[in-house]
């Protein structure tokens, strides 16, 4: 479970977030969406604590993000971002097993969750020692997600996670994806501006707009009872909705 | 027996002092190098163990290196002294003179005999076809062609107060290196140069010295300045020179020295000794100048790797110690080679030594190495950097294991760059008699002689390629595969 108590953020003379009380539930997926610029990314690197708090707590099964607990806590949470971010000089497999390596797990360890991984997103097992730019765009989107796996988190972090892909290519991945997330049974909190996408995933979603909570439930919700004219128009806008 | 001998000579050997190393220094010219090659030959006659560094500079530096102690004596001119490191306008005695130099810890030798002093020369046709015979004949050539050393441009007995006692009011004048100055001379690029009185080069080039017809120039008398802590058995071993160098006999052996290029000939000549024979094997004597000259290098950019990239990394955050370290390396390699060395020499620590030219060249190598590491680092984009932060690695992990080897291309292509600038200014180290391969070079410019300068030249362009395809290969080793793919 992830709880902002009282949290926002200020950079300079903008809010990225206002003053914001959220709980995420454990074990479900929970989608943040809303317009460019309404701080839902912010949201997610606040968590991840690439971002410090300018008020607020959050605080992770319990134990508060700080700077003492931020290692480690990053240590329980994988982090998947749009464009993969993942490091040139190292091959697909070096990507994945980097922190485990560094945390000197057992070789034989590390192979086996190597190929679980491979089994789970799908990536072929011989493409591991290709180097990033030697992938398609959905390939480096799996490495990055089984890189975020690797650890075995408690919480997976997804910003915009399929943003980057073309339509075919994200249609067949969110298949996958939404599979992963039912074989996981984790905390998953996965940040989108599309609605369709938000819908397909989530037990819960959260919509924001200029770094407030706007509402959250679950898609149905905010569909039959939209709490203000934002709502329904943000649903409205997002064609094709219909068919889920 | 035998042992009880060996153990004689060993405290034999132990309770006899060992005389100190006499370090002998000389200016950038033909005359100088000569007359210190004569002190060390005289030294050495009588029993000591001593240097000579050749051509190391100007006046300043050899000055300064007297002072602090690199070196123990070299050859200077009264005139020199007077004006320029005594600094007075007027005429001083000998007394006066010797005064002066006591304050400062320096003790002045008897002339040698000649007077070397400034001249102003031109090539004998020229000046008869002008009808110019001496220097107040100028006031009606202004458009003469004038190319006079830097330093007697700026000297207070030099170039300016010359024209304004002969009234000259010359249109076309510039500064060019005595050596160079000849060769300008003979093409005719240039019409008058300023020469010493003693220079070989008067009679080679046929040349002839204007008449100095209201006795502007001052005595220019040989002596030699020693440190006053030196021996005062080599003292007296300098005073036997005294008188004993006319200006016949000092063209010649300079004429000698240029000639034959071996300046330990033409002291020889003065002894009536045979010279010691000297190495005339050239590829030994590259082979010495390349390994000296790597060394420099070796030395300097190892240290601008250590401590540029440390620097660089300090620098690659945002703020205002990064821009300090930026802007600082940055004004350092704006500073002249030549100035920078000038400015280090006099300076405890450093001195005549290859410390100076290793940490000249280290200043040097510091700017492309800091900005590039710096820029390598910041060109890193967020989502990476943020990446590595996410993973949960400590900060000095994200460092090593992704930040550095995603700059490395960065780093080690300015690492290249040092290394290419210091093999070409390292030839500079041989102005402070450091050697490298610059010494064949300035060498050669001093006397004039082509086929040395390329003894030093071609090896080092040859050096500065191989550095550059040693780097390129370093990149297969240093530069992780994944940077080097194509997209």
């Amino acid at each position: 479970m992830i709880e902002l108590e009282s949290v926002s953020k200020r950079f300079g003379a903008t809010i990225a977030l206002y003053e914001t009380d959220l709980c995420i539930d454990a074990g479900r997926t929970t989608v943040l969406i809303g317009p460019s610029g309404c701080g839902k990314s912010t949201i997610l690197r606040l968590i991840i604590g690439l971002l410090e708090p300018t008020t607020g707590t959050i605080r992770i099964e319990g134990q508060r993000v700080s700077e003492s607990s931020v290692l480690a806590l990053r240590r329980r949470i994988g982090y998947v971002i749009q464009e993969g971010g993942l490091f040139a000089h190292l091959t697909a497999a070096q990507n994945v097993l980097l922190m485990a390596k560094h945390l000197n797990q057992p070789a034989r360890q590390m192979q086996t969750r190597l190929r679980e991984l491979c089994e789970l997103t799908h990536f072929p097992e011989n493409a591991l020692t290709r180097y990033p730019v030697e992938l398609s765009g959905g390939q480096r989107q799996r490495v990055s997600l089984m890189r975020a796996l690797m650890l075995q988190p408690n919480v997976l972090l997804l910003d915009e996670p399929l943003g980057a892909l073309d339509p075919m290519v994200r249609a067949r991945l969110q298949d996958e994806l939404k599979e992963i997330f039912q074989r996981l049974q984790q905390t998953i909190v996965l940040v989108t501006h599309d609605m369709a996408e938000a819908g397909f995933f989530a037990n819960v979603i959260v919509l924001l707009n200029e770094g407030r909570v706007v509402q959250s439930g679950t898609l149905d919700d905010l569909r039959s009872r939209p709490a203000s004219t934002f709502v329904r128009d943000f649903l409205h806008a997002q064609r094709g909705l219909a068919a889920i | 027996m035998k042992s009880a001998a060996i153990l004689f000579a060993i405290f034999a050997s132990c309770s006899v002092a060992q005389p100190q190393q006499i370090v002998v220094g000389s200016k950038r010219f033909t005359e100088s190098y000569v007359l210190g090659e004569i002190a060390k030959t005289a030294l050495q006659n009588a029993g000591f163990t001593v240097e000579h560094k050749q051509g190391m500079g100007g006046t300043i530096i050899l000055w300064q290196a007297l002072r602090g102690g690199e070196i123990a004596l070299y050859p200077e001119y009264t005139g020199t002294i007077t004006e320029e490191i005594l600094k007075t306008k007027h005429p001083l005695s000998t007394d006066r003179m010797r005064a002066l130099l006591r304050q400062e810890g320096i003790g002045m030798t008897g002339e040698l005999g000649f007077n070397n002093t400034y001249a102003l020369v031109m090539r004998r046709d020229r000046a008869a076809k002008l009808g110019i015979s001496k220097i107040s004949d100028l006031r009606n050539h202004p458009e003469l062609n004038i190319g006079v050393t830097h330093e007697f441009l700026d000297r207070q007995d030099g170039w300016v107060p010359l024209t304004t006692r002969y009234g000259l009011q010359m249109h076309n004048v510039r500064g060019i290196d005595h050596a160079l100055g000849y060769a300008a001379l003979a093409t005719g690029s240039i019409d008058l140069k300023d020469a010493y009185s003693t220079d070989a080069k008067i009679a080679e080039n046929d040349l002839i010295v204007l008449d100095d017809d209201l006795h502007f120039f001052p005595q220019y008398k040989a002596v030699f300045l020693y440190r006053l802590d030196m021996e005062s058995r080599a003292v007296a071993t300098m005073e036997k020179l005294v008188g004993t160098l006319d200006e016949a006999r000092m063209r010649r052996l300079n004429s000698e020295a240029e000639r034959t290029k071996n300046y330990a000939l033409a002291a020889a000549l003065y002894f009536g000794q045979k010279p010691i024979s000297p190495s005339n094997d050239l590829f030994g004597k590259i082979g010495r100048w390349t390994l000296r000259h790597l060394e420099l290098v070796g030395a300097s950019l190892f240290l601008g790797i250590i401590v540029g990239i440390p620097l660089g990394i300090r620098a690659s955050r945002p703020g205002q110690v990064s821009n300090f370290i930026l802007a600082t390396s940055g004004v350092v390699q704006t500073i002249p080679s030549l100035a920078l060395l000038a400015l280090l020499v006099p300076l405890p620590f450093f001195g005549i030594s290859p410390v100076t030219a290793i940490f000249a060249l280290f200043l040097y190598s510091l700017l492309p190495i800091v900005r590039n590491t710096a820029t390598g680092l910041q060109d890193i984009p967020t989502a990476v950097r943020e990446s590595a932060a996410a993973l949960g690695l400590e900060p000095h992990a994200q460092l090593w294991k992704v930040f550095l080897p995603l700059a490395s291309r960065t780093i080690l292509a300015g690492v290249k760059t040092s290394a290419i600038i210091d093999v070409g200014t390292a030839t500079l180290a041989a102005l402070i008699g450091v050697g490298g391969l610059g010494e064949p070079i300035i060498s050669g410019l001093n006397l004039n002689d082509y086929s040395t300068i390329l003894q030093g030249a071609i090896p080092a362009a040859l050096l500065a390629l191989l550095v550059q395809f040693f780097f390129d290969g370093l990149d297969r080793i240093f530069v992780p595969k994944g940077l080097r793919l194509k997209e």
